[in-house]
């Protein structure tokens, strides 16, 4: 009986001491923490891309509730991720457009050479520092699939030595066109679909030369848009996403057939 | 004395496809010369010809453009066809100066008379070689004059001149080095003027005992010159290895061989400068061997610049019966580069064309396999580099790791480590490409701190 007493006492004021220090410490050294974050977080899409720049979607979170990110900085979740998260933030979310990545080149095997059989690390990047493109044009598609590593989606696959975008896969967040060393990749406004896909500045002839696909910068598609969209800049065409009303008359009237929708695998 | 440096290999040389045929002159017909403005390390230089501008052998077609750049010559005669983009060795179309070549060869006025040379200021032997157009004829091409202009003449103590021609298969500076042994001193004595505290050292591989005696009968009783035989090696012809074979002395990559006291020239440049100073005669030919399994007659030249490789092939013969070439090299196979097609014009610092019929780059890639951890590339890196963690660094994508612990900026390229590598891993490609991103981050962010 006396030791359950005894044993009793001890264990009581060890809780007792034990209870108190835990509460000093936690009134001591508490610190505050955003309750917006975490919610911030459960909004982003959580790809851990790193496309807007953060290390992965923990650090965007962090970001945007310290308010140094913008609450649509997210690419990759759009206007619907932007729109939960600036009701969080109490912010205007503001538009937010989805994009797609777009490869600007239509150079298939079938339409230009090869300029000599690459053989070495097989990554764009190498072949290009290694001076062999494996196309005659210097502007295009190396073919090589670094693109295709860097996606962590798999949207991107290399068919015929051209890369190709898959437009449901693609969540835009932009890590292919980083690492494209011909930078022939941009992020297009979901809803465009007509597109010029060269990136030759060569003039007209040249072009010719190497690729029977590629923009000759002929102007035929300036005089046909009735928008106003289309310029054409060192013998390269231009569309404007912005005024583009894709009524298709560039791509009937376009003689090289570069305006077009691009290909999907 | 350390005739040697530590690591290297030995590949074999098969320099004896090309190395007893004598040097031969070679002019192409009447032809299309193309002039890459970019032929040096530095700024491209600044065509100062148009369309249907004569020309005459000897005349400047483009300006150097700043400080570390060179000129450019027309090594024939005829009317300018066009100043446009055209495809060079490197692979890509850069800035061309198209010459329609007469094929007469018409030489300019004064072009290859004997100068008067006791009068010569030390600044005059620097400006004749500037408007010679000079660059290092060893391969990497960087302009002479502003090698031969260190901050303290007065402490360079050795001249180097770079007779090793250690990469296999070529033998041009070889051939060079036996005919024309006198204007090569020559050369050297001028440049000996500007260091009045140097020493000139010659430095030949043992494999070239001709070569060696060639040039020793040339500098008896010549002051402060000898002719070194060294130890047959790969890279022993590397700038930074001959460095430590004669001045003994290791220096990191942010060092240039001057700050240690050394300048070294290839043989060939040296014979440029003897002929651009003493005879009025700028860079626009130099040697060049054309060899290679694959060529008929395998030979060494006095090729004009802006030729073919296309044009120079023919003169050997062409490709032997039954044999497909399998690969085309601007330089040996350790450090040359592959060429999509002949048809691209030979540059001032290219030294060879090798066709060979055996592609071994595509047969490593079949048998590559991971690292073993075997070490060998770390014994044999000329450097003292460890290539194996150097990979594994790249692979990792960690930069800084293999900028300042690996030091994998200290990479010469000289290609040691994938010739030795039992896995068949493509190192050297490896470092190359990263040393080249990390210059290239490296100058964005210098351009980025500026503004």
């Amino acid at each position: 009986m006396e030791l359950i007493l005894i044993t009793t006492a001890v264990i009581t004021v060890i809780g007792l001491v034990v209870g108190a220090g835990l509460v000093f410490t936690g009134k001591k050294f508490y610190v505050e923490v955003d309750q917006r974050e975490a919610a911030v977080r459960e909004a982003l899409p959580g790809n851990n891309c790193g496309a807007c720049g953060f290390a992965g979607c923990d650090a965007m979170a962090a970001a945007i509730a310290k308010g140094e990110a913008p609450a649509n900085g997210c690419p990759v979740g759009g206007a619907p991720a932007a729109a939960r998260i600036g009701a969080i933030m109490g912010t205007e979310a503001g538009a937010v457009q989805r994009k797609i990545a777009f490869v600007r080149c239509k150079g298939s095997c079938e339409v230009t050479r090869n300029q000599g059989n690459y053989v070495g690390i097989q990554d764009c990047a190498s072949a290009v520092r290694a001076g062999l493109a494996l196309t005659d044009c210097d502007y295009g598609c190396v073919g090589l699939g670094t693109c295709v590593k860097v996606c962590p989606e798999h949207a991107i696959t290399v068919k015929d030595g051209v890369a190709m975008v898959n437009r449901k896969r693609c969540v835009g967040c932009g890590l292919c066109a980083k690492a494209c060393p011909k930078g022939l990749i941009e992020l297009v406004p979901e809803q465009n679909r007509v597109m010029v896909q060269c990136s030759n500045r060569d003039k007209g002839p040249q072009v010719k030369q190497v690729c029977s696909a590629g923009c000759i910068g002929c102007m035929l598609c300036t005089r046909q848009c009735e928008a106003g969209a289309i310029t054409v800049e060192n013998n390269l065409a231009h569309i404007d996403y912005g005024t583009c009303t894709q009524c298709g008359k560039c791509v009937e009237k376009c003689p090289a057939k570069v305006i077009t929708p691009p290909a999907e695998p | 004395m350390n005739l040697t440096f530590r690591g290297g290999v030995h590949p074999k040389g098969r320099k004896e496809l090309s190395r007893e045929v004598p040097l031969r002159r070679f002019d192409p017909g009447p032809c299309e010369m193309v002039y890459p403005l970019a032929q040096h390390i530095g700024k491209p230089a600044k065509a100062i010809v148009k369309k249907n501008d004569p020309v005459l052998v000897g005349q400047k077609l483009a300006e150097a453009d700043g400080f570390v750049s060179a000129c450019v010559i027309s090594s024939c005669s005829g009317k300018v066809k066009a100043v446009e983009k055209r495809r060079t060795i490197a692979g890509t179309m850069t800035e061309c100066v198209v010459v329609d070549n007469d094929g007469a060869y018409t030489p300019m006025e004064g072009l290859g008379t004997r100068q008067d040379l006791s009068a010569l200021t030390n600044q005059d032997i620097l400006n004749r070689v500037k408007e010679a157009g000079i660059v290092g004829l060893g391969g990497a091409g960087f302009p002479t004059h502003v090698k031969l202009a260190p901050k303290e003449p007065d402490k360079i103590k050795y001249l180097i001149a770079n007779g090793a021609e250690c990469e296999p298969y070529i033998t041009c500076n070889d051939q060079l080095m036996r005919s024309n042994a006198a204007g090569i001193v020559e050369g050297l004595e001028l440049t000996l003027r500007l260091y009045p505290n140097a020493e000139c050292v010659i430095g030949i591989e043992d494999n070239k005992p001709e070569a060696i005696a060639s040039m020793r009968k040339a500098v008896e009783g010549k002051q402060r010159m000898r002719v070194l035989p060294l130890h047959t090696k790969y890279p022993q012809g590397g700038e930074r290895s001959l460095i430590r074979v004669i001045a003994g002395v290791d220096f990191p990559v942010t060092m240039l061989p001057a700050d240690v006291g050394c300048i070294v020239l290839n043989v060939g440049t040296a014979y440029a400068i003897g002929r651009a100073v003493a005879w009025n005669e700028p860079l626009y030919e130099h040697v060049l061997t054309v060899t290679g399994e694959a060529v008929r007659e395998p030979g060494n030249f006095i090729a004009r610049d802006g030729s073919t490789f296309a044009q120079l092939l023919e003169a050997c013969g062409g490709v032997k019966d039954g044999v497909t070439p399998k690969k085309a090299l601007s330089g040996g196979p350790m450090m040359g580069v592959a060429v999509a097609g002949l048809e691209v014009p030979i540059q001032k610092n290219t030294n060879a064309l090798t066709l060979l019929a055996e592609d071994r780059v595509e047969r490593a890639e079949k048998e590559q396999t991971a690292c073993l951890h075997c070490g060998r590339c770390s014994t044999i890196c000329p450097n003292g580099l460890v290539p194996a963690l150097m990979a594994d660094a790249i692979n990792m994508q960690n930069w800084e790791r293999y900028e300042k612990k690996l030091y994998g900026l200290e990479c010469i390229a000289c290609g040691s480590c994938t010739y030795i590598c039992p896995a068949r891993r493509p190192l050297t490609q490896m470092f190359k490409q990263t040393k080249a991103e990390i210059m290239a981050r490296k100058r964005a962010a210098q351009a980025g701190g500026k503004k």
